[in-house]
Parts: structure tokens; sequence; C-alpha cells
């Protein structure tokens, strides 16, 4: 008896075309290309530095929601441990200490950060939802109760130039090339590795993925560890490119990562989503409010507009299972009329989604 | 179903790099855009407060707008939802990008705005400070609304005022080590020198904390039963001692003055809790901004100390040290003006 997999069934360029990042990547080539043409100023060396600076941390934090998210599992401190590191630093370069010795402070409490919620996530099992609730407001607390209400704003230039360095006469920012290192790994990570399929078959079926001998607990517990390094690094390059090491930097930056992150195809129930949808989401958004600031649209028309976007795509993946899932009914009911009454357990064709 | 995976990465990356490619080949017809705006004679200048919907800008940023029209500018007002220096540093990036002539900030942060003011200051953009303000190598200018001076002075002025030039007097400030509050104390004791039967019994520090405020004024009059006046350079402490005075058995006996805002003090003013209390008026200040701006624009001033400019209806004013412009002595408000500000 032969099974079929609607979703495999099509040739792989259509597949491709039909796939959430290609969309994604469409609409972000349309955007650019609206901006390039009919924005005045988009198209120059400026914008494009200033764009990326602004989105760094984003694209970098994205990458290890990316992975958590794909298990089905969620991190809402990362913000927090942004912020906390900031604080970290600051604090560290307030008191005399050298701006990389700080650093590596900061990373190894970025370290620290995700290594409890790893630990309250993956080995005490308590939802990963509550727990980061739970750790973005505590973290938070630690950061603006260790600063206050003041800002650590001496930095020595060196290092804060070196944070809004670009590469030659390129205007791409150093940051970008660090996360494009980072992007690599994370997508060979996720995507090439037994590591990455153990995370899809963690937010597909968490109990199959038990049985067929995937790493429940120490997959998530990794993937919270990288979340708060990497928040870390995202928060030691925020303090040194503004500057200003703050108890409330970078808060709310939680969201707009998740927002990326789900525009950029990735199933918040788990077990889809791919790196390179990812990056095409946050670059979307960068793009799109860069060149709607410079249309000079409000900031709350912005923030509109990103809403809707983000409605309209997780709206678009329920219509398109909705109307797939309708054909694939179409197609077994037809074949199942024609001859084998017999045929595919309802479901099995849409699994993969 | 790995090799799909590697090849729809693969398109994709393409794709992207596409993108990309794209967007870094528009770069060369940037140049002709910025050419096309620096033709028009209009000078263009947007005002960035630290956040939007609040009522203080609101007021400076209208007047700054009366006065853009008055020299036949282009006035635009941009800046983020919340007050923080990251979401308000992506508004300035943008006017740089714009080459707008002229920049009008109230800081959120004194240094980490500084790389975006100095890029939008390469691009060609004066940037003018008001109300809060950068690291002085950061800006053109510094519209300040009154010095350390006035603003202490006018305070002494007020309670003597109010208690007859006798008595005992206390001080409510914000927090112990707050700047700005401790330069004013400053002048405020050497003023009350000239004022030999006023005698400051008392500074107190409410932090800036409403029920702290209360609380400390409480204690305040309990402990100082002759006390005749109560000096708050706090927006804050100023509106939670006239909470607590209005309710209790001084009011009217002790006096209150201050720094406050017309919108908190409005109800205490007009029950008698309070007499006069001062703060500088945010439209002269926004109007002053943008004056002082048309003047770096047209090349009148450069932001030297000495140069001077003509600001409207305010008359002249001279730049002084550290780039600073001053507005003048702090406005007071009182029963019969109180009304016609709304901050």
């Amino acid at each position: 008896m032969s099974r079929t997999y609607p979703f495999h069934a099509q040739p792989l360029w259509r597949r491709l075309l039909v796939s959430r990042e290609a969309a994604v990547i469409a609409l972000l080539v349309l955007v650019l290309v609206w901006a390039i043409n009919f924005v005045s100023f988009f198209a120059t060396q400026l914008t494009m530095t200033f764009l990326f600076l602004d989105i760094a941390p984003i694209l970098l934090i994205a990458l290890p929601m990316t992975l958590i998210i794909v298990t089905g599992e969620i991190d809402l401190s990362v913000a927090s441990v942004v912020g906390l590191s900031s604080v970290t630093l600051g604090t560290l370069v307030d008191h005399g200490t050298s701006v990389p010795v700080a650093a590596i402070a900061a990373l190894v409490v970025g370290l620290a950060c995700g290594a409890l919620n790893g630990f309250l996530v993956a080995y005490v099992g308590l939802p990963s939802l509550a727990v980061t609730i739970g750790t973005l407001a505590l973290f938070r607390g630690i950061a603006v109760g260790v600063l206050g209400t003041k800002a650590v704003t001496d930095f020595p230039n060196r290092w804060s130039d070196l944070a809004r360095q670009t590469v030659g006469g390129t205007g791409i920012p150093l940051i970008v090339v660090v996360f494009a290192v980072l992007a690599v790994v994370f997508t060979w990570l996720l995507h090439f590795s037994s590591f990455g399929r153990g995370v899809y078959d963690i937010g597909l079926n968490i109990e199959a993925a038990h049985f067929t001998g995937v790493p429940v607990a120490r997959s998530k517990f990794v993937l919270f560890l990288f979340s708060g390094v990497v928040s870390a690094l995202a928060g030691i390059y925020f303090t040194l490119r503004f500057t200003s090491s703050r108890g409330d930097n970078a808060t709310g930056l939680e969201l707009q990562v998740i927002a990326a992150v789900l525009l950029g195809g990735v199933s918040i129930f788990g077990g889809r989503g791919k790196v390179i949808g990812v990056i095409a989401g946050v670059l979307l958004i960068g793009v799109l409010s860069s060149a709607l600031r410079l249309q000079g649209v409000t900031v709350n028309v912005i923030n509109i507009i990103i809403g809707l976007l983000l409605v309209a795509s997780v709206m678009s993946t329920s219509v398109l299972a909705w109307v797939s899932d309708a054909a694939a009914r179409r197609h077994n009911r037809d074949r199942a009329a024609s001859s084998d009454p017999q045929l595919t357990p309802a479901g099995v064709g849409n699994q993969k989604r | 179903m790995l090799s799909s995976t590697k090849r729809i990465t693969g398109v994709a990356a393409v794709a992207l790099s596409l993108a990309l490619a794209v967007s870094g080949c528009g770069k060369g017809s940037g140049d002709s855009n910025d050419s096309s705006s620096s033709g028009s004679k209009a000078q263009t200048i947007t005002f960035i407060p630290k956040n939007l919907g609040n009522p203080y800008f609101d007021s400076s940023d209208a007047a700054g707008k009366k006065a853009v029209g008055e020299f036949g500018g282009t006035y635009s007002q941009v800046g983020p939802q919340d007050a923080s220096p990251d979401a308000q540093a992506q508004y300035i990036d943008t006017e740089a990008q714009k080459h707008t002539n002229a920049i009008v900030v109230s800081a959120n942060d004194p240094k980490a705005l500084c790389d975006s003011l100095n890029q939008a200051k390469d691009a060609g953009t004066k940037v003018v400070t008001f109300d809060s303000d950068t690291d002085p190598s950061c800006r053109d200018i510094f519209v300040s609304p009154s010095n350390t001076e006035g603003i202490g002075k006018t305070q002494v002025d007020m309670i003597a005022d109010q208690i007859g030039d006798a008595g005992e007097v206390a001080i409510l400030s914000a927090s112990a080590n707050a700047t700005n509050q401790n330069a004013w104390i400053d002048v405020m004791k050497k003023e009350l020198a000239n004022h030999p039967k006023i005698k400051l019994v008392e500074t107190v520090y409410g932090d800036d904390d409403d029920q702290k405020s209360f609380d400390k004024t409480a204690a305040l009059l309990q402990k100082h039963p002759n006390l005749k006046g109560i000096i708050s350079p706090t927006t804050v402490g100023i509106a939670a001692a006239a909470r607590y005075l209005s309710t209790s058995s001084s009011k009217g006996k002790v006096m209150l003055t201050g720094l406050g805002t017309p919108n908190l003090m409005r109800k205490y003013v007009k029950d008698g809790t309070v007499k006069e209390f001062a703060l500088w008026n945010p439209e002269d200040l926004g109007y002053l901004a943008a004056y002082a701006a048309h003047a770096l624009v047209s090349g009148d001033i450069k932001g030297d100390e000495g140069d001077k400019f003509k600001a409207g209806k305010l008359g002249d004013f001279t730049v002084g040290a550290d780039k600073v412009v001053v507005l003048g002595d702090p406005f007071k408000f009182n029963a019969s003006n109180i009304d016609k500000f709304n901050y």
C-alpha cells in the first residue's frame, strides 16, 4: 500500500514557492524595492548602517529564540538578560575593570541566567512561559536594583567605537559579521545536525522524541544556555553602541524578537520553522520601520502596520493549513471512492506542515 | 528530507543576498536625492521630544511650531513612544539620513545619544538640545530653561514674600545626592544670608517618592511647630507636601513654594494651600529653541560664547559658556495665571 504526503507530493520548486520562508523573503524583497525606489534617502549607505546597527540585537537573539520556539518552548526573559548584562558590564567598568574582562563577566551572567531558566524548564519540568515571565521580572529587577536610576556612560572610546565600526568602506557594521558567523552556526545546528533533528522532534511530539532517544531535557537546557549567552552578547553590544549602561536598557525587546521569529514562519506550537525565514522576518520589520520613519510616519502608525503584518502572517498559516487540509480530504475522498476503501489514516498527510 | 532542506536554505540564501545586493546597488542614487533637498529654501526643523504624548512637550513643541512658522520654516515633530535613549536615537538617525537642517532634542540620556547626534552633525544637521542636555561636545547649542542662580533665588524670593521675610523655613528636596537640587539648595543658602530673619531649620529628602515626601512633610510639621514655610525644589515633593498641607490644620498657616507643574498644583492653588510656585515656561523654551536652531542654520551664529541672536517676541539672547543659552528666571504660577497652562 502506498501513502501520499501531499506536501511532498509536489515538485520541489512548487513546495519552495509556497513555503512560509519564501513568502517572507518575497515580501522583504518587495518592501526593499519599494523603499529603494520610492522612499527618499532610503538607498544610502548611512541608512543601511543605521538599519543594521538598530536591528543587530534582535537579529542576534532571534537565533537561539528560533530553536527554543521550534521545541515548543519560549524565552521571555531575553530582554531582561540584555539589561542585566548591560548593568554587569557598566558596573564593573565603573569600578575600574577593563572592558574585555567585564564583557566576559557579563557573558557569564548571561550563561547563569540561561542555566536558571534551562534548569527550571528542562529538569524541574515547569512551563517555560511561566518560568521566563518570572525571570523576566527577576533579572530586570536585579538590573534596575544594582544601578538604580543612574547610568554608567564612561566607556573607553576604543570599545564603543568598535561596536559601531563598519567593515572597510562597505557601511556594514562589524556586528553583522559577528551575527553572520552565529547565523551559520545556528543554521548548521538546527538544519544539519542530529541535535537539530532532535529539536524538531521535541517540537512535533515530545513523547515520541523521548522514546526515540532524543535527549529532551539536555537539549532544552542547552538551548536556554545559548539564549542566555547570546542575549548577554547583545547586551554588551547594546551598551557599547549607546555608550550607556542602564537597568532599563532594551526593555520590551523580547516582544520584538518573538514577533520577528513568528513573522519568519516559526510555529509558536513548535516543530516548524527555519533560520533563514527568521532572518528575513527580522530584516522585514527593520526595513519596513526604517522606511516608514523616513516617510515621516509616526511611531504609533508604524506599530499598527507591523502588528497587522504579524497577525496577517500568523493567520495565513492557519488559512494555508485549512486550504491544504481541505484539499487533502477531497483527495482522500476521491481516492477512497474510486478504489481502496481503507486508505491513509486521517491527519497523517498533514503532520509535517 | 535533508537535501530538500539544504536546497531550500540555499535558494533562500541566494534570494536574500540578491535583496541585499539590490539594496547595496541603490547606494549611488542617494546623492541625487541629497542635492534636491538642499536646493529648497525653507529651513526644515524637527523637534524630537523625550517621548510623544507628554503634555510638557506638547506645550513646548507647539510653541516651537509657532516660531518655525514665524520665520517661514518647515516644522515637524517625531519621537519615540517611551522615553528611552535607544528609541530616541533611531529618530535622530532618521533625521540625519534626511539631511534635516536642524533638530531640537530633549535628550533621554546625556551620553547615549552622542553617537547619533555627532553623526547628524557630520551630515550637516544643526543640533539644538533643550530642556535636557547632552554632553556639550555632542550638540551645537543647549537651550536651558534657567540657570542655577535664577532657580535658587526665585524660590527664596517667593518664600520671603509669602512669610513676610521672617520665621523658620525648611527644604523638602529630592534625593540626598540629586545634582540639580543640591546645586539649587546651595544657591538658596547663600541667598538666605540676605534675609537675616529667615532661619533654615532643616533640609529633608523625600527621594522624589510621593509617599515618602508626604511622610517627611508630616514629620517636619511635628518637629518644628513654629515652621512658617517649606521650599520644595522638586515637582514630586511640592505636590506631596501640598497634598498633606491641604488636609492638615496648618493649611494657610505654613506657606509652601518651590518648583511644580501647573497640572499637579492647580487644585492646591485654587483651595488656597499654595499661593505661588515656579517653573520654567515650556512654551517659551520651545519657542526659543526653534529660534536658536534658525539662527544656527541661517549662519547668524555658530554657537560660540558671546554670539547674539534675536528670538522673535522673546527678544535678544546671548550664547553663554559651554554653548548654553538661558531662557531666564523661572516663571511664577499663581491663581491669576495657572489656568492658562496645561502640562
